[in-house]
């Protein structure tokens, strides 16, 4: 059969979501932000709820997702994204709301805002960028970074007595009252990726019914700060990553909390 | 319509003139001595009278992020504190300014440095003008020296925001803000129909999307952003100065004085006049943009400038800039909260008068 009559409407099965542009992504080969970014797309593409949708872009390696997601944007200020959500769906209440973070931006300089909209129970969505390490300044240490790990300001392993211990926010919100679906996934095969779609979707969803804030965690990879190749980063984040955050739900709208996180660590 | 006019504390006449301004949400962090402002709104059903959102935040950051997220989405969003509340803010107005937002601040300012007291002062001045947080940016920065231009200056910082897309600080001292006086009320004003075209509100479809952000990673876009920055802030110097003049007309000598001390040192002028000395009043009402033709103009007139501030010295700065040295201007302060009276002013006056004399040319 002849290339040119392959290509023909009926033939198509994929298409890129029209909530992707088309610029192409920054990001290291192999990096999870550009799938996390693809899941959140086709969730809100799904939904059909693009030109209702503002979301808060954070500071860290997905700075520009305003970029590559096709809704209004706004780039907040380290950390601060919860607190630029609240303003937006404050005055905005029927439209769609999320934030995307990354750990330093959410768990580190960022607590107070995160710990706070939870706890109000702010409508939005916030999608968690779990890696481990600060990508985007060059490696460093973060708050999740696990016990033993290398960094660029932990060259030696992070050592918890000095340093601290890696933060489970996610397990933390989850007990706050105000939020309402909490849930750990992955984007680094084909069916965690579908998965955390959905997860995201869910978690939109549950946006119209004002119920509180639900955090989808992605735990990811950081090939260039980790110092790896991509094949070699998902192996060592089901290895590693996973057993200290284990995928899978932790709180879920009618059953509360299902997972206390702490069968992996 | 007949105006209303109530007696009112200053603090709790600008939350009412926050809501019949039309304000879409208020933001804050409790702080004396301004706490009456988010008191008030509190206890002033606004969801009910206005739609008006009014959100008590976790911190001071959080509450200036959340003006960021309103703000973005083209509505007036206020906020309020004192001082080390708006040291905390200055992150949040850097990034407010650098993505040409507009927004109001009101700073009741309290003395520093650090916790220091919760008694008035004008110490946050430089803060105020020159900047405070990173980057070149400028605030639009009103000062009141009654309870009714606290009202009045809502209003007008609103419309001074939008018309620039820039942050407007309103800086109030723990004076004007815990006195009562009497005021007149505006009336209602609605609140925004139409979201602005640069405002987030969700894509038009077929539309680009709108992004909000002060990220420019190309030094050439960036210098480009600065100079148009800095064009806005030329156009707001040429067209919003404001201030007052008393009896400047025979004046010899010269009080420049804002807010709180500006009412001081009318009574000094007085005291001087009744003395036999010729003294005027110039009141910036305006600290950016300030009014330097102004001051220049009255540097060719009078013998001696004095400025009457309650900090160490610190808008005497433009005042100098202003003159060129071609009068003498000088400094008089009180700090730490403690409030100049009229008899030491005029007294720090006639000390410089004979030294103002003895420059004169023979
Ligand atoms: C106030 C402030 N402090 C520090 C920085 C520098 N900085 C930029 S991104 C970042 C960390 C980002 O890490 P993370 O949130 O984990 O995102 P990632 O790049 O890993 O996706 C830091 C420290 C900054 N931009 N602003
Ligand atoms: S530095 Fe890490 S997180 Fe950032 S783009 Fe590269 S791989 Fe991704
Ligand atoms: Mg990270």
């Amino acid at each position: 059969m002849a290339e040119q009559s392959i290509i023909s409407p009926e033939n198509l099965v994929y298409k890129k979501t029209g909530v992707m542009t088309d610029r192409e992504l920054h990001y290291c080969p192999g990096c999870g932000h550009g799938t996390a970014h693809r899941m959140l797309a086709e969730a809100i593409d799904e939904l059909g709820i693009q030109s209702e949708t503002i979301g808060v872009a954070p500071v860290g390696c997905s700075v520009l997702a305003y970029y590559y997601l096709n809704v209004d944007m706004q780039e907040a200020a380290h950390g601060r994204a919860p607190a630029v959500a609240t303003g937006i769906k404050r005055v905005l209440p029927e439209k769609y709301v999320f934030t995307y973070q990354g750990d330093g931006d959410l768990a580190a300089i960022g607590t107070a805002e995160t710990i706070h909209a939870c706890n109000r129970g702010e409508n939005f969505l916030i999608v968690f960028i779990n890696n481990g390490i600060y990508g985007m300044t060059g490696g460093q240490m973060a708050p999740t970074t696990l016990p033993g790990m290398k960094s660029s300001t932990c060259p030696l392993g992070r050592d918890v007595l000095t340093m601290g211990n890696p933060l489970k926010i996610t397990e933390l919100v989850a007990q706050l009252p105000g939020t309402y679906y909490v849930t750990r996934q992955s984007v680094h095969t084909p069916g965690n990726a579908r998965k955390a779609r959905r997860a995201m979707k869910k978690a939109l969803e549950y946006q119209k019914e004002n119920k509180g804030t639900c955090v989808v965690e992605v735990v990811s990879n950081c090939p260039s700060g980790w110092k790896m190749n991509p094949v070699e980063s998902n192996k060592w984040m089901e290895e590693n990553m996973f057993p200290f955050y284990p995928l899978g739900d932790i709180k879920v709208p009618g059953k509360g909390l299902v997972s206390d996180g702490k069968n992996g660590s | 319509m007949k105006k209303e006019i109530r007696l009112m504390k200053g603090n709790e006449a600008m939350a009412e003139a926050a809501i019949l301004a039309g304000v879409d949400a208020y933001f804050g962090y409790p702080i004396t001595p301004q706490s009456e402002i988010i008191e008030y709104l509190m206890s002033a059903n606004t969801a009910e009278r206005t739609g008006m959102q009014v959100l008590q935040a976790e911190s001071e950051i959080a509450a200036i992020n959340m003006v960021y997220g309103a703000a973005g989405c083209g509505k007036r969003a206020l906020t309020s504190s004192s001082s080390p509340g708006i040291s905390l803010k200055m992150e949040g107005i850097s990034y407010l300014a650098g993505a040409e937002l507009p927004c109001v601040i009101v700073n009741v300012v309290r003395a520093g440095p650090g916790l220091a007291t919760i008694q008035p002062s004008q110490s946050d001045y430089f803060q105020a003008v020159k900047g405070g947080g990173h980057g070149d940016y400028k605030l639009i920065v009103l000062a009141p020296s009654t309870v009714q231009e606290s009202v009045d200056f809502i209003r007008l910082s609103f419309d001074l925001a939008f018309k620039y897309r820039n942050p407007v600080m309103i800086l109030s001292d723990g004076i004007i803000g815990q006195m009562m006086e009497k005021v007149e009320l505006f009336e209602q004003q609605p609140r925004l129909s139409e979201p602005p075209e640069w405002a987030t509100r969700g894509k038009k479809p077929g539309a680009k999307s709108t992004v909000i952000t002060s990220l420019h990673l190309e030094s050439e876009d960036m210098e480009q952003v600065n100079l148009r920055l800095q064009a806005k802030y030329r156009e707001v110097e040429k067209h919003e100065v404001r201030f007052e003049l008393f009896r400047c007309e025979d004046a010899e000598v010269l009080f420049v004085a804002f807010g709180s001390s500006a009412r001081i040192a009318r009574k000094a002028m007085d005291l001087a006049r009744s003395k036999g000395i010729r003294a005027g009043l110039l009141r910036p009402i305006t600290l950016f943009p300030f009014p330097v033709e102004e001051i220049r103009r009255l540097a060719g007139q009078v013998s001696g400038m004095l400025t009457v501030e309650m900090n160490a010295g610190q808008m005497v700065e433009d005042v100098r800039l202003a003159v060129n040295g071609r009068t003498p201007v000088e400094h008089f302060g009180r700090f730490g909260g403690m409030i100049p009276g009229p008899d030491e002013i005029l007294e720090a006056l006639e000390t410089r008068l004979e030294e103002w004399h003895q420059k004169q040319p023979a």
